[in-house]
């Protein structure tokens, strides 16, 4: 990945007492420059210059953040839209965002897709497509590869929102993995609203977690909310798939802080959530646990921010001077065996 | 004597044997050796890579596009191409779209048995060779005869692009050849299956055979029909149809699929278009009835194209 506007190394999640303290920071500077990246992204939208819709992680960054640190090189991460601080945490770098909301030519997608439909799957991030759930099984393929070639140790995250559970790619694909005893582990965060269908609309159990024994896989429940309870969990989940334990199926529950996407105002979400454990913001909880634990103070905080807000100065600056996409330039190729092309192909004119 | 389908086994036991990186998915095809006996013996050669999967066509073909982003090679054969519906959105939305969007291949082969067998009904009969080659991405292969059921298949394993193989149930074990070929056609070429002057009927898989025993009914009249089978759907060979066209000035395309758009429609737009001129008469096309497939042999054997009906069409076109 490209090493601009990376943060050094971060450390895997560790219970240890030592090195906790800066696991939590590390996990925390990232959920920061996804939320001020996400709200730059955001106030550029408002002003037009977004083409496309925009999808913020807000409430999210940390059980997303505590998946995208639990990987390490060689695993497989399948994000999705609200998932810009695992992203990071995972690797992806800043530029690759900003890029890929601005529709530049430079970025990973090539003005060939937006938003949050980027990766890069050589390198373990795959590009999610927008039909929820389809992600889960090409992770669960990785993984099958990974068996094939004997590359061992290896596992794969893949999130998903509590909609996405009601879908048949869902069912398909958990109950894939675990007749496989895939290295897999599902991070569904429940975050009470699926665009706008509240979870009594959308599914009759009483808790997630109960699918797990019906899929015959372990699950973990967990409090979205709070970041350290994210990182023990997920570090969990993702130790024991690393041990050969098979499927992990993780609930986070949470409230989504924001509209389903920036165009939506969320006027549906009820005041009852917001007045729960769930509905906490996780940035603030984990800034109040830090400065309650003394692992920080409000100038750290304050830095941090600093540090965030150039960073993302700095990308969004660099990726409005890339140029657009050049459809007499483009390759209007969707084949990799060119010569199957139907017609006089048109000669490539960029090489990716 | 070697049959379409044994053509099919044996493809599949040389791209195991050839390539490592070769697996096989689908339901039944592992010990059992497939609804078809497709894969029959193969789990017992390749111990661990010819795998039963689950009722699972999403997950069968998402798990393929997963495993050929890191270098595999999987064929997944669904049991019937009807069920590859329920695998639609996997084959559309991501194989088809992983080279465009990320610029990595996704060489993944989908075994289609499709087509119509007396007793199948609407569910085990359908020719959807028409919806997948709509969507840009994906190659179209059906093969018509032993030869190309064999070496098409091979070919479909080696293309980096995802390929859509629809094999012929009614071919299965109808079709038999002597020997296995040592080369053939490459995909995205026509083949002239019978060479004719007075009208050209252009069609693919099982229908090459109805057409061709049309031709020989047709040939007790006087006429000659030239014939031929276009091998892959996508891409089409426009040259060689079109190269026909200007020999016999007719075209008639047949199809088993149903009538609305498809590959027939196709044909007959770009007939229209680049070779308009070379008509002699207004081009015709024939398919099955605007209905499901139907299951008792009477209605079925009237609902798709048949030599009979063929040969109807062709003096309709040879009169006009
Ligand atoms: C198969 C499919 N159907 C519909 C949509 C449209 N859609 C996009 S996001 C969304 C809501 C998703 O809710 P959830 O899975 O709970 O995730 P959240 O947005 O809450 O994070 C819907 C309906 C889609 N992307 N895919």
């Amino acid at each position: 990945m490209h090493d601009m506007f990376r943060l050094a190394e971060a450390p895997r999640p560790s219970c240890t007492a030592v090195e906790f303290p800066e696991t939590y920071r590390r996990a925390y500077r990232w959920m920061l420059l996804a939320r001020v990246a996400e709200e730059k992204i955001a106030s550029l939208y408002r002003g037009g210059k977004i083409t496309g819709g925009v999808f913020l992680g807000k409430g999210q960054e940390a059980i997303s953040v505590a998946t995208g640190m639990a990987l390490r090189d060689g695993d497989i991460f399948a994000p999705l839209i609200r998932d810009q601080a695992g992203r990071l945490a995972f690797g992806e770098s800043l530029l690759d965002f900003t890029l890929t909301y601005l529709g530049a030519r430079s970025g990973p997608m090539r003005g060939r897709d937006g938003n949050v439909h980027r990766g890069r799957p050589k390198e373990g991030l795959l590009p999610m497509i927008s039909h929820l759930g389809a992600m889960v099984s090409v992770v669960n393929g990785i993984l099958m590869a990974h068996r094939f070639q004997k590359k061992e140790n290896t596992v794969g995250a893949a999130c998903l929102g509590e909609g996405a559970t009601s879908t048949g790619a869902f069912h398909e694909s958990l109950n894939q993995a675990a007749v496989e005893k895939l290295p897999l582990i599902l991070v569904v965060t429940n975050n009470q609203y699926a665009y706008s269908t509240p979870n009594h609309r959308q599914f009759a159990c009483n808790d997630l977690i109960d699918k797990a024994i019906g899929y015959g896989v372990k699950g973990h429940s967990v409090d979205g909310t709070d970041l350290s309870a994210c990182l023990e969990t997920i570090g969990g989940a993702v130790a024991a798939a690393r041990d050969g334990e098979g499927p992990q199926l993780v609930i986070a529950s949470n409230l989504r802080l924001a509209g389903h996407g920036e165009h939506d105002d969320a006027h549906y979400i009820s005041q009852h959530f917001k007045e729960l454990q769930l509905g906490r913001d996780c940035m603030e909880v984990a800034q109040n646990h830090m400065l309650a634990q003394k692992w920080a103070d409000s100038s750290m905080f304050d830095l941090w921010h600093r540090d965030s807000q150039s960073l993302v100065e700095e990308a969004v600056a660099h990726s409005l001077r890339e140029p657009a996409p050049d459809p007499a330039k483009e390759d209007w190729c969707a084949l990799a065996s060119r010569h199957l092309l139907e017609g006089n192909p048109p000669q490539p004119t960029h090489n990716h | 004597m070697i049959t379409y389908l044994e053509a099919i086994r044996e493809a599949q036991r040389q791209a195991l044997e050839n390539d490592p990186r070769v697996y096989i998915y689908g339901q039944d095809v592992g010990a059992f050796g497939g609804a078809f006996k497709a894969t029959k013996s193969l789990a017992q050669s390749f111990p661990g890579r010819v795998l039963d999967s689950p009722i699972s066509e999403d997950a069968m073909v998402g798990s393929a596009i997963g495993a050929a982003l890191q270098g595999m090679r999987p064929i997944v054969e669904m049991q019937f191409a009807d069920f590859s519906t329920v695998g639609f959105n996997q084959i559309v939305n991501q194989a088809a779209t992983m080279f465009w969007r990320t610029g990595l291949p996704c060489p993944i082969t989908v075994r289609l048995p499709s087509g119509g067998t007396p007793g199948s009904g609407p569910f085990h009969s359908q020719n959807l060779e028409a919806l997948y080659a709509h969507y840009p991405g994906l190659i179209l292969m059906t093969p018509a005869t032993v030869e190309d059921a064999y070496a098409m298949l091979l070919e479909a394993v080696a293309i980096d692009d995802p390929v859509i193989f629809c094999e012929h149930k009614y071919l299965y074990y109808h079709l038999k050849a002597d020997t296995l070929p040592k080369e053939a056609l490459p995909a995205g070429k026509a083949r002239v299956a019978r060479a004719g002057r007075d009208a050209t009927v252009v069609t693919y898989s099982a229908m090459v055979h109805e057409s061709l025993a049309a031709a020989d009914e047709l040939a007790t009249e006087g006429w000659e029909i030239e014939v031929i089978d276009l091998r892959t759907i996508k891409p089409l060979d426009t040259d060689t149809v079109l190269a026909s066209v200007a020999r016999t000035g007719r075209i008639l395309a047949v199809g088993e699929a149903w009538p609305w758009g498809g590959v027939t429609a196709e044909i007959l737009a770009r007939v229209a278009a680049e070779g308009f001129n070379l008509l002699d008469a207004p081009p015709m096309r024939l398919n099955s009835k605007d209905t499901p497939v139907p299951y008792h042999p009477n209605l079925w054997g009237t609902h798709r194209p048949t030599a009979r009906s063929i040969a109807d069409s062709l003096r309709v076109l040879l009169r006009s």
